[in-house]
């Protein structure tokens, strides 16, 4: 796609428009008044034609303009920590905080190049001991910190 | 006389044993977290809110700025030690303090943030006690009308003075407005943005955005960068300088508050503006600007000096109008209202005690800041040494609990990580997140000041232009909008930000 100039500026608008439309169909459900008596549709509305207005004003500019693409291409990170927190909020409410927190430091570990098992591992029970500690009985949130059978 | 009368009230609340404890705590914790490498103030604050939810309102605000102050003192170690600033104000910091720290005087570069930091502190601290209450009293004045205008010219303002490409950066307000509407509408009672999720129902939380925007695509984006750091910790020693380099460094520090304290209370970037004016005028004036990026003092000193007071006087928007100024603000915003206080020119006479408890905290707060990181230094330094692969795994553990604690509700976790996700594309596109959070805290507020304005003119808009102080403000963000667009002024705009 060599019309494209300037692909941040690009999808960053084409990424405007979207959230902007959205915006726009979900309220169009609610009513809109008028502008003395505004509804509760009347000001997403107004805010979505904005913002649909500016993504277009980069998307075009950026047809014009000349900058640099974005760098995509490594996506351990962003799936590996994803997946970590993910599984931190399935863990807890069964699992309790010190399952879910040696399931969370495990899992994210690996998003680094330099995991180790054993490391990872110790560093996972060293964290879990801190967070009870910390957590549970020095602020003491109430959080679940065992697994539901254990009570 | 009335000044010093409010001092006193000041003292009074923040000199309980408690008090001075919480911004203890808040200064060692916000230093603590604020120094783990590519943890801006923004996640620090975020992750440690929850702590002071229990707190009473007052000692929860004196220990959410003592974190502040740590966080940022502790970005500027980080930047001298490591080369990596924590948040963007210290980039500046970056240029000479990491030189000095390769030529053996990380001590010295410490030490000069520290006592840079502590004399612009204490001086903003006093432009805020002796410019809130008129500011304040000229706010109580403005109807709804006026304050629509002044949070259009805030956001605006907020963009022009900050880098990078501003119908960008306005798209991320207006995205952060739309997401400060998800929840149930005040006047009508109707969900918008919920699709029948419970938990959406009251809205968003702001520490799941921050968290999520900042903290996570932080962490993401660091762990796709491969690069060595090279850490500075044999060299921390003489944290102290002699009488002669500190007479000359007092004029760059004197320079450096004068132009943090204008321009922080100045929308937007208020601290990194100020840092990088000051380094621009440090180099411009020095004997031999030769020196500069190979180690200058004063390029610590100045710039340093210029971000702490730029740091401190931007909670003058803040406190008098209610309008967070930055991404900071708007967090502290948030923490207001999780006390119910809603912050404005009303919280000074409705809740002296707290208004003036917190300024004078604000100052002991510095003073704790060189107290205690002078000699806690070599703390701070072991825990530079920290492999990133063993860091950043707790420090999502910690944004986890903080956010799963907020409401014992794994929800808020999983949004949390979606809008991680977000962050992590923003990134990708140069989309700066900042804006986003000011326009998130901003939406409902504006909203409803616009409703307001409008029921009230029957629905004529011209009432934004027909009142004098409204038109003022849009007229001021037009100008801008137009200053900023004239190629000269972008030129120049963007030379003042590549400068350094």
């Amino acid at each position: 796609m060599t019309f494209i100039k300037s692909p941040k500026d690009f999808w960053a608008g084409i990424l405007y428009i979207a959230f902007g439309t959205f915006a726009i169909v979900v309220a169009l459900n609610y009513p809109i008044g008028s502008a003395g008596r505004m509804g509760p549709g009347y000001f997403p509305r107004a805010l979505g034609i904005i913002l649909i207005a500016l993504g277009l004003i980069l998307s075009l500019r950026a047809l014009k303009l000349h900058g640099t693409p974005p760098v995509f291409g490594v996506y351990k990170p962003i799936l590996v920590i994803t997946a970590s927190v993910v599984v931190f909020g399935l863990a807890a409410p069964f699992g309790g905080i010190v399952v879910a927190t040696i399931l969370l430091i495990i899992v994210s570990s690996a998003a680094s190049d330099e995991f180790h098992w054993k490391e990872a591992v110790i560093s996972s029970v060293l964290l879990a001991a801190f967070t009870v500690a910390a957590f549970s009985y020095g602020l003491k949130l109430q959080l679940p910190v065992w697994p539901w059978f254990i009570k | 006389m009335e000044l010093l009368n409010n001092l006193a009230i000041g003292f009074q609340v923040a000199i309980t044993l408690q008090n001075l404890l919480y911004a203890f705590f808040g200064v060692l914790l916000g230093t603590l977290i604020g120094v783990l490498p590519g943890i801006g103030p923004v996640p620090t604050i975020a992750m440690l809110l929850p702590i002071t939810y229990a707190l009473p309102p007052v000692s929860a605000l004196i220990m959410l700025a003592g974190i502040y102050y740590g966080a940022q003192y502790g970005g500027s170690t980080t930047a001298i030690l490591v080369n990596l600033p924590g948040e963007s104000s210290s980039v500046v910091t970056c240029i000479d303090g990491y030189q000095m720290a390769r030529k053996g005087q990380a001590g010295k570069a410490l030490a000069t943030a520290a006592i840079g930091s502590f004399i612009a502190g204490t001086f903003a601290t006093m432009l805020i006690a002796a410019f809130a209450p008129p500011l304040a009293e000229v706010a109580l004045k403005f109807g709804p009308a006026e304050y629509f205008s002044l949070m259009v010219l805030g956001l605006i303002a907020a963009v022009v003075l900050a880098s990078g490409s501003i119908v960008k950066a306005i798209g991320m307000i207006v995205l952060g407005l739309l997401l400060g509407i998800v929840g149930t509408d005040v006047n009508s009672g109707l969900q918008r943005y919920s699709f029948g999720i419970a938990e959406l129902s009251d809205g968003i939380g702001f520490v799941t955005v921050a968290m999520g925007l900042f903290g996570f695509a932080e962490i993401i984006i660091n762990l796709e960068f491969k690069g060595t750091r090279e850490v500075f910790t044999k060299n921390v020693s003489g944290l102290w300088l002699k009488w002669k380099e500190f007479k000359e460094i007092l004029p760059a520090i004197a320079r450096g508050t004068a132009i943090g304290s204008c321009l922080g209370i100045l929308p937007g970037g208020g601290a990194l503006l100020s840092a990088f004016a000051s380094y621009t005028v440090e180099k411009k004036i020095a004997k031999d600007p030769s020196r500069f990026g190979k180690g200058a003092i004063q390029g610590v000193a100045g710039p340093e000096s210029a971000n702490n007071a730029g740091a401190q006087t931007s909670f003058i928007p803040l406190l008098t109008l209610g309008i967070p100024p930055n991404a900071v603000m708007a967090l502290m915003v948030g923490a207001m209202t999780i006390h119910s206080i809603q912050p404005g020119p009303q919280v000074m006479t409705s809740n002296p005690k707290l208004f003036w408890g917190l300024i004078v905290s604000m100052w002991i707060g510095n003073l704790m800041l060189v107290v205690l990181n002078l000699p806690l230094i070599r703390i701070w330094v072991l825990l530079l040494k920290v492999p990133y692969r063993l860091l950043y795994p707790a420090i999502l553990l910690f944004c986890c609990i903080g956010v799963y604690s907020i409401q014992n509700n794994v929800f808020d976790v999983f949004l949390t990580a979606a809008f991680g996700i977000l962050g992590w594309i923003f990134v990708k596109l140069e989309c700066e997140p900042a804006p986003l959070l000011l326009g998130f805290i901003l939406g409902p507020m504006m909203e409803e000041n616009l409703r307001r304005a409008l029921l009230l003119s029957r629905g004529d808009p011209t009432v934004f232009v027909t009142r004098p102080i409204s038109a003022v403000m849009l007229g001021l963000a037009l100008a801008l909008l137009i200053v900023i667009a004239l190629p000269f002024i972008r030129k120049k705009r963007e030379e003042a930000f590549q400068e350094a």
